[in-house]
């Protein structure tokens, strides 16, 4: 009787199964590489403290706690030059998160117009937006940012042009729907400004005006009341089947309450005007800032609208159909059919945009806009002469940055996502 | 039954009427606008906005580049011309400034009388990627392929002709090495290859560079990185990137994927922590850093730190993308591969990465185009770039001071001209594969 071959008597492990058996190759694969990369990692940090040794430096932080004796244009924060590197850093540091917050928001907003728009039927807007979207996105956007700047401090007027001659009773220039002013050293918008003030609650970061806090908390609360008659439409929607009108409650809750509260304090804005060379009153924010948000909201908008474009195309015609032959009406498709589909599309590759413009956002360096790199991987870089120190600080703080973003819109993206069973 | 009928119609069209024409609002150039430009009142809104927007582009731009001036020596002299010509208050480019520099934003400062030598390497470039872009170049041709990065760098550069030779010849020991120790064992072949291959850069082309240049001194002009500048810098950093980012990103992406824990974290760690930070920040590490992080004394080409970092830089993009493509080949491919016993390398090879890549395509092309564009980045590291190292530089002559919309015009436009082109070629590469799978 023949009976298959049994598998191999175990002879004991020899060394030659450590490359042969596969059950034993990968372990032998993975610990050569830990010893070459462990190698490769200890032969940079050797080089370094030679290297280090021999310009006769340490690497410490402290530095970071000295004074930094360099003014910084735009602080959204209180700081003067007898603070310390490390306050020049948090200013540099919210300099880049702000300008890449509103420019998210921006490039969203455009990119969003100009997607739809290119779908539109007709044929000269969706030209229109084609070339918009072609030219932007393949040019680099160092220049978008170098032509933004260029326009404001080479063509735009200088700010006594806006004077209003006494003669004619005519400026030689406007301003913008009479409130915002650009001129080749600023560009004038109105300010916010209270008449009555709660006061200001201090923290060690900055002062935070009671004002704004209550306007946020009421606005909070506002959101959850609303979320609350939602729910509350919800179930009667489930048990009746009717859904109950929310739009006007809800339009009252979010309106009502903040309008009162703004009221109360006396809200008006403050418009800029013009007093012998200067605009005073409003707020003068600076060119920089402007040239950078604009380049970068304008390229990023182009890949905005190729993303919303791809989306919306990618829920299939079948779906609207189908919405119709419901009886959904086109708005009530869209809202409930067509982008909670395309969003499933769209959201992913919108978080790298927001990521890419935060990344693009250290192009500050070519205007001059103090953010993260031009504080201290900039002016502190080159007064402290500690390259390796701040540079490896800034990455790792560009690193967190990008890990928060890409995380936090993750978790959006899971609530987005299609839930499959 | 016929003849009753005939008796009660007194008459019956033999004859088809010719057709008519539509009516007029239904046809031709006015159904066209009707539904393309004015089918409603938000479309008709649109469409006057769009041309009010057209409008004001022309009556702004046209002008400028009509009354374009070529012949001047000075941004004074053109304005002069240009006023004399179309009156006080006239706006015109002024072209002149391109007539006149139009070699710094190609070459940068390349000596004048060496042009031919970037001329000649970019016609080489289309004579090696031509086999792997287009279908009707010979495929013998590509033989020069690999050979055309040690063409480049020396005709780049310049001097000694046995620089380029014997790195080269270090690749091809290697290879043999590989091929013949390769027969006892895939692994042991491979690991042979590497270290021999890496022993002969380490220690034996160094003197044999000299020693051969002293037998036989052949070479050509020296130049000095420092004379790079322009699209010729932008263009070295951008295909010098493509090309050593695009095998590196493939094994990042393998790594990434693979099921070793280690390799897959270290793959993850390198991708993560570069897609982190921004492009400035590495430039700045291989401008200011790469001196602390090797030995001391050793101080090397800021072009070739630059690539380093670039192609790191866009490796990493590069691993995402192929990983995306690897996602999305089916399960079964994977299966398939490993039921005919293929092993690691040649499951890859021959079944897994060429549809992988092909998925990846427009992802890839998409990555060089922004890594072409951010090439621009160098000038922050003290390299001309087109865009503002050049132009920067220009207008630091008294002639030239203030000239800032030409440049831009030039410049974009030429950016434009590169990045449409290799973009409207992803498309068509992407339409070609898809016909051959059926």
């Amino acid at each position: 009787m023949t009976t298959a071959p049994d598998a191999p008597e175990h002879t004991g492990f020899r060394l030659s199964q450590l490359i042969y058996d596969t059950r034993y190759r990968s372990i032998t694969i993975q610990i050569v590489v830990l010893f070459l990369v462990m190698g490769f990692v200890g032969w940079l940090v050797d080089n370094t403290i030679q290297n280090l040794n021999a310009l006769g430096k340490d690497f410490n932080y402290g530095f970071l706690s000295q004074r930094a004796g360099y003014d910084i244009g735009n602080a959204l924060i209180p700081y003067n030059n007898d603070m310390s590197h490390g306050r020049a850093l948090l200013v540099g540091l919210l300099n880049t998160l702000w300008v890449s917050f509103l420019g998210c928001i921006t490039a969203t907003v455009i990119g969003v117009i100009v997607g739809v728009l290119r779908l539109s039927k007709n044929w000269l807007v969706g030209r229109l937006m084609t070339i918009y979207v072609e030219v932007f996105r393949n040019i680099p956007v160092l220049l978008w940012i170098l032509v933004a700047i260029a326009l404001l401090t080479e063509a735009a007027p200088s700010p006594n042009q806006y004077k209003v001659n006494p003669a004619t009773g005519e400026a030689q220039t406007s301003m913008v729907l009479e409130s915002v002013a650009f001129t080749n050293r600023y560009t004038a918008i109105p300010s916010i400004h209270f008449d009555r003030s709660l006061g200001s609650l201090d923290t060690a970061l900055a002062p935070i005006s009671l004002n704004f806090l209550a306007i946020v908390v009421v606005l909070l609360a506002s959101w959850f009341a609303v979320k609350l008659v939602n729910k509350r439409a919800a179930r009667v929607q489930e048990a009746t089947g009717v859904r109950p009108t929310t739009l006007w409650t809800n339009l009252a809750i979010w309106v009502l309450p903040v309008a009162i509260l703004v009221t109360a304090l006396g809200i008006n804005p403050e418009e800029p005007v013009l007093k012998g060379f200067n605009f005073v009153k409003g707020t003068n924010v600076s060119n920089a800032f402007v040239a950078l948000w604009a380049g970068l909201s304008l390229y990023t908008a182009a890949f905005i609208a190729e993303i919303v474009r791809a989306g919306i195309l990618a829920v299939s015609k079948g779906q609207t159909e189908a919405a119709f032959a419901l009886g959904l009406r086109a708005n009530r498709t869209m809202s409930l059919v067509i982008l909670p589909q395309a969003l499933r599309v769209i959201i992913p590759p919108l978080i790298s945009q927001y990521l890419n413009l935060t990344k693009n956002s250290s192009l500050a360096i070519a205007v001059g806009y103090l953010d993260l790199r031009g504080t201290l991987g900039g002016i502190t870089l080159n007064q402290t002469g500690r390259e390796l120190e701040a540079i490896t600080l800034m990455m790792l703080i560009y690193l967190v940055i990008s890990l928060l973003i890409s995380g936090g819109m993750n978790v959006f993206n899971n609530r987005v996502k299609l839930k499959e069973r | 039954m016929s003849d009753t009928h005939a008796q009660t119609v007194a008459f019956v069209r033999d004859t088809m009427l010719p057709e008519k024409a539509a009516p007029s609002g239904q046809s031709g150039a006015i159904k066209w606008l009707r539904e393309n430009l004015f089918s409603g009142w938000f479309n008709t809104l649109l469409t006057l906005v769009g041309l009010y927007v057209t409008y004001s582009f022309v009556v702004h731009f046209y002008p400028w580049f009509a009354h374009g001036v070529w012949d001047a020596n000075s941004l004074k002299e053109c304005r002069a011309i240009i006023t004399d010509r179309y009156g006080e208050g006239a706006t015109g480019a002024c072209w002149a400034m391109i007539r006149e520099r139009w070699h710094q934003f190609l070459f940068g400062f390349y000596p004048s009388e060496l042009y031919w030598r970037p001329v000649l390497t970019f016609a080489l470039l289309f004579v090696a990627i031509g086999p792997l872009m287009f279908q009707f170049v010979p495929k013998k041709v590509i033989w020069f392929t690999p050979l055309f990065p040690f063409v480049a760098v020396w005709l780049l550069w310049g001097g000694s002709i046995w620089a380029p030779l014997l790195v080269l010849a270090g690749f091809v020991l290697g290879w043999a090495v590989f091929s013949f120790v390769g027969k006892y064992g895939s692994i042991a072949g491979f690991s042979a290859g590497a270290v021999v291959a890496i022993l002969y850069f380490l220690f034996a082309v160094g003197p044999l560079i000299d020693l051969f240049q002293a037998m036989m001194p052949i070479g050509i002009e020296h130049v000095d990185s420092a004379k790079f500048g322009g699209f010729l810098l932008a263009i070295t950093l951008g295909v010098g990137g493509i090309v050593m980012s695009l095998p590196a990103g493939i094994i990042l992406a393998l790594g990434r994927q693979s099921d070793m824990l280690l390799i897959k974290s270290f793959s993850i760690i390198f991708i993560e922590f570069i897609r982190g930070v921004p492009l400035i920040t590495l430039l700045f590490v291989a401008s200011l850093l790469l001196n602390y992080f090797l030995p001391p004394g050793t101080n090397f080409d800021i072009i070739l730190r630059v690539v380093i970092l670039v192609t790191m830089f866009a490796a990493a993009y590069i691993a995402e993308v192929i990983r995306g493509g690897l996602a999305a080949l089916p399960r079964g491919q994977y299966e398939a591969a490993d039921a005919l016993g293929l092993d690691y390398w040649k499951a890859q090879r021959l079944i897994i990465l060429p549809q992988a890549l092909k998925i990846s395509i427009p992802g890839i092309v998409s990555t060089f185009i922004g890594m072409f564009k951010d090439t621009t980045l160098v000038v922050f590291v003290g390299l001309f770039d087109p865009l503002k190292g050049i132009p920067d530089f220009i207008r630091a002559d008294f002639n030239w001071k203030g000239i800032y919309w030409e440049p831009f015009v030039f410049v974009g436009a030429i950016f434009f001209i590169l990045n449409f082109a290799m973009s409207r070629y992803s498309m068509h590469l992407e339409n070609r594969l898809q016909r051959d799978n059926h």
